[in-house]
């Protein structure tokens, strides 16, 4: 049987990286699932792409920068309209605990 | 501290500029407004918002870049760095990692009457995060606020090599450095503000080792006094749990200045993954060396040039002419007086 | 029926007063409240704002000053696509409520060209998906047949279109979202060249390939629309300074002379055999209305697929680590603290698709991970680019089929990957940053439509639409529409 692409522990660190909770039983549908996914992926091995250079931007371009003039910013009641919890003028989370 | 040790210490300082607006978006950067009033879809990450590069603070950064020494490349671009954090709007920083605005430079101190030069790995520009509010402290507080007015502000990050090996070493490097950047007038600063903020990584080795020791993080050193004693107590400390042969553990710590020690804030022994890749919304930069040329015509005397020159031509003590150069205001206006009414 | 009209009909009957905007937003909002409910591709209809829309339209064509072609004419816009005080939702639950405070940048030009936005139209989550399956509230039927998906992940607006509930619409493409969509349902479907239409306002899935782009009734309403959101954003850096030319102007010039490039690595086992003989078809079309075609090879087509799944997911997992419930969008309550609360409403706000796509992108950015994945996707991503780069040497566009399949049963995909299959003719072209546009070419014995596909070169998209343009003209498919009784 071919090597797991990922594991169970990958899962769980991926998963705390991108700050998902995930169920039990989705930890273990992602793992088959990402694992399939790979495997597939994996084909890009067998391409030899030895001094190829990255594409990061589809079209090349360059030097793309504005002026620095002040353009009014949107008022205070637009910007927390949408505020899942308000508290005054400021948004509001809940305690920060360091990991 | 035992003689046995010897100190090194890198410092991480970040700039904030002084444009008018933020790094990424046309909202203003000016100082006490409202909390969310300085904000748009842009600075606070609202879907589908893009950003633009302000000309200016590239500028800044370039000049900068030219007055310690450093050379600018060419082709640099700006990266996406994640993390989580309720200050960040998306969660990502867009910052520059493999190909920052420019590397190599120099800054040279006197520290205890000897003359060093420290390296300069080098300098990128990158946005500011919002400011949090926690009622009472981060530990106690059962929330806490969060205003993005800052959220975008240009900041500037220049990395120090290793090279200091004590305490007033880093103060005298941390000195000269602002002296440069309000004598430039690329940043207004203020420590106590938050317009200048100092990292420092320090880390002890036995004498004549080759490889460095454990280097732990210390923040919140808002004054060049706090980043003397910071260091002063972390060496004190370090050396006394190698001298017992504890480890020391790869962290980051905090700065008191009250109880005037330095307490673990979270373990940097995982590391943050921060996962970096080039920003795809910004096409890459391409600094021209006519762009460079032209920037450079406009580099003031520089604060160490200027004190050499006023020592040998008016005849100061280094300690006057420091005093006169101390500001450019004060300096040009020395000069003007001198012009007008001959020897002082 | 106004709304069995294409725009430049419509737009006809407006100038001649034989009509006006107002009975045209009325007529589809009827046929909308009749209909949707089967089709279900609208997720918010704004029906007060379009009848005050179009009573502005009204007095214009009264004063026979009408601001564009578009004016009066009544759209929907997918819902990735911020509307200022109009709810937004992506398709997902973690964007329930959210209301721009905005308009993105092709929303304020259709504005300011008088058109009229009829509502918000159903998608998969985030623009994940190829059969609006992933929707976090429905999943939008195939007006031709109501068992069946639309596509993706524009299905909304393609369905929108098929059914009559819009004289066109905007979707976005990343893999494919409106050129699969515009097969599946027999309309035009156009991804313009990356950086041609502003992202500014795009809620964005995967930044270095969104594109958005219309889906029309016919090749002229798609030039029209092009017409209207084309051109450089100063708010986009990626937006493009080309020029923007007249893509009407040149349609009816015909492919005398026109070469055309066959992929070979587009028709292959497991191409459906009808779609194969309909694009065959509209090949000897091409030909006999004076278009040379010659084979050509795009050897790096099969890999295209596997770079885009490690791209796209790697730029989404970025894009999305904004939805944490702190600024906007949905907050799971009662969370014991911070870490806590991002988790959860991620957890709860997201659908499972999603899900795997930033659990792969987060993975393939990871330290130790990075290069063997995201980096090494960025350097075949180049090969496909060049293998482009090589064809248009020889050819002028390229005709392919666009998708491998026609649209398939409500629930028939289950597996992930079976799923990612249907974009494989799509995904290179946004790999390249190309125009691509799918036609109508045909139906299959049971009544399904079926797609052909033209690629051209960056910016040539009056190449691409004029290619269309000949190919309608010599066929009839147009004229066929779904039968769907309220």
């Amino acid at each position: 049987m071919p090597e797991p692409k990922i594991t169970m522990q990958e899962v769980e660190q991926v998963a705390r990286l991108a700050r998902l909770a995930l169920s039990d039983a989705e930890k273990e549908s992602m793992r088959r699932e990402l694992d399939g996914i790979l495997s597939y992926i994996d084909k890009l091995r067998a391409l030899d792409t030895e001094g190829v250079p990255p594409t990061s931007h589809a079209v090349p371009m360059t030097n793309v920068m504005r002026e620095d003039e002040p353009v009014p910013s949107l008022p205070q009641a637009d910007m927390l309209a949408n505020a899942p919890d308000r508290s005054g003028e400021f948004f509001r989370v809940p305690k920060i605990i360091e990991e | 501290m035992s003689g046995e040790y010897e100190v090194v210490i890198g410092l991480e300082v970040h700039a904030q500029l002084l444009t008018r607006t933020k790094m990424f978006c046309g909202c203003s950067t000016a100082f006490g407004a409202p909390p969310n009033t300085q904000t748009c879809p842009v600075c606070q990450g609202m879907p589908g918002s893009l950003p633009v590069i302000n000309r200016r603070a590239v500028e800044f950064g370039i000049k900068t870049a030219l007055a310690i020494g450093c050379s600018v490349n060419a082709d640099n671009r700006f990266a996406r760095k994640h993390y989580y954090y309720p200050d960040m709007p998306k969660n990502y920083q867009i910052s520059q990692y493999e190909e920052p605005l420019a590397v190599h430079g120099h800054l040279d101190v006197e520290a205890a009457g000897a003359a060093r030069r420290i390296g300069i790995e080098r300098l990128h520009l990158e946005e500011d995060v919002g400011k949090l509010v926690h009622e009472g402290s981060l530990e106690t507080a059962q929330s806490s606020q969060v205003d993005f007015n800052r959220a975008g502000v240009p900041l500037m990050e220049i990395v120090s090599k290793p090279d200091m090996r004590a305490p007033e070493e880093a103060a005298a490097y941390l000195r000269a450095l602002r002296a440069i950047v309000v004598y430039l007038g690329v940043c207004d600063g203020n420590m106590e503000e938050g317009s200048l903020r100092c990292d420092a990584n320090i880390s002890l080795r036995k004498r004549g080792a080759a490889e460095y020791g454990t280097k732990v993080e210390i923040k919140n050193m808002n004054s060049f006094r706090n980043v003397q004693h910071a260091l002063e107590y972390e060496i004190k400390r370090q050396a006394r749990a190698l001298d017992t042969g504890e480890r020391i553990v790869q962290e980051t710590r905090l700065w008191d200045p009250d109880k005037a020690h330095t307490v673990s804030m979270r373990s940097k022994e995982f590391a943050h993954d921060y996962r970096y890749f080039p920003e795809p919304d910004l096409p890459p930069l391409d600094v021209e060396a006519r762009w460079v040329e032209a920037v450079r015509a406009t580099l003031p005397e520089l604060p160490a040039a200027r004190r050499a020159r006023f020592m040998e031509a008016h005849a100061l003590s280094a300690y006057d002419a420091g005093l006169l150069t101390g500001s450019r205001a004060l300096a040009d206006y020395f000069e003007a007086a001198v012009a007008g009414c001959g020897k002082p | 029926m106004l709304t069995d009209l294409t725009i430049h009909e419509l737009a006809g009957l407006f100038r001649r007063k034989a009509a006006t905007p107002t009975q045209a937003a009325r007529e589809y909002l009827d046929r909308i409240a009749a209909l949707d409910p089967k089709v279900k591709a609208y997720l918010t209809v704004t029906g007060e704002a379009a009848l005050a829309r179009a009573a502005e339209a009204d007095a214009r064509f009264q004063a026979g000053a009408p601001l564009s072609p578009l004016d009066g004419v009544p759209l929907g816009l997918k819902d990735v696509l911020c509307t200022r005080g109009v709810r937004t939702t992506c398709g997902s639950k973690i964007l329930e409520s959210f209301v721009p405070p905005y308009d993105a940048t092709v929303v304020a030009r259709l504005q300011r060209a008088g058109a009229v936005v009829l509502g918000k139209l159903n998608m998969d989550e985030f623009a994940m998906g190829s059969s609006t399956e992933n929707s976090g509230f429905f999943t939008t039927r195939n007006p031709w047949d109501l068992s069946r998906v639309p596509g993706g992940s524009s299905g909304g607006s393609a369905a929108a279109v098929a059914a009559d509930l819009a004289a066109a619409t905007l979707g976005t493409d990343t893999g494919g979202s409106i050129r699969q969509p515009a097969a599946f349902c027999g309309n035009v479907g156009l991804k313009p060249t990356y950086g041609r239409v502003s992202r500014y306002g795009l809620v964005a899935f995967a930044s270095s390939l969104d594109q958005i782009g219309p889906f029309t009734k016919d090749v002229e309403d798609a030039a029209l629309m092009l017409q209207a959101i084309a051109g450089h954003d100063p708010k986009d850096s990626t937006s493009a300074t080309v020029p923007v030319p007249d893509y009407a102007a040149g349609l009816g010039r015909g492919v005398e002379g026109l070469r055309v490039g066959i992929p070979a690595e587009y028709f292959i086992d497991g191409l459906d055999p009808e779609v194969e003989s309909a694009v065959r078809a509209a090949i000897e079309i091409l030909r006999g209305l004076g278009a040379k075609t010659e084979s050509v090879s795009l050897p790096h087509t099969e890999y295209g697929l596997a770079a885009y799944y490690l791209i796209g997911p790697a730029e989404a997992s970025s894009n999305l680590a904004r939805y944490d419930g702190v600024k906007y969008g949905l907050r799971v309550p009662g969370s014991r603290d911070l870490i806590d609360m991002y988790s959860r409403t991620r957890g709860a706000g997201f659908g499972a698709e999603v899900k795997r796509r930033v659990m792969l992108g987060t993975y393939a950015l990871s330290a130790g991970y990075h290069d063997a994945y995201y980096g090494k996707a960025q350097r075949v991503r180049t090969l496909v680019q060049r293998d482009f780069q090589h064809a248009f040497e020889r050819v002028d566009v390229i005709v392919a089929p666009t998708t491998p399949s026609v649209a398939f049963k409500v629930g028939e995909k289950a597996d992930p990957l079976s799923m990612y299959l249907n974009d494989v003719f799509t995904i290179p072209v946004n790999l390249a940053g190309l125009p691509g546009v799918s036609v109508p070419a045909g139906f299959t014995r049971a009544g399904l439509p079926i797609g052909v596909q033209v690629i051209g070169k960056a910016f040539e998209e009056e190449t691409v639409l004029r290619t269309a343009k000949a190919y309608e003209t010599a066929t009839e498919w147009r004229k066929r529409k779904p039968e769907l009784a309220a």
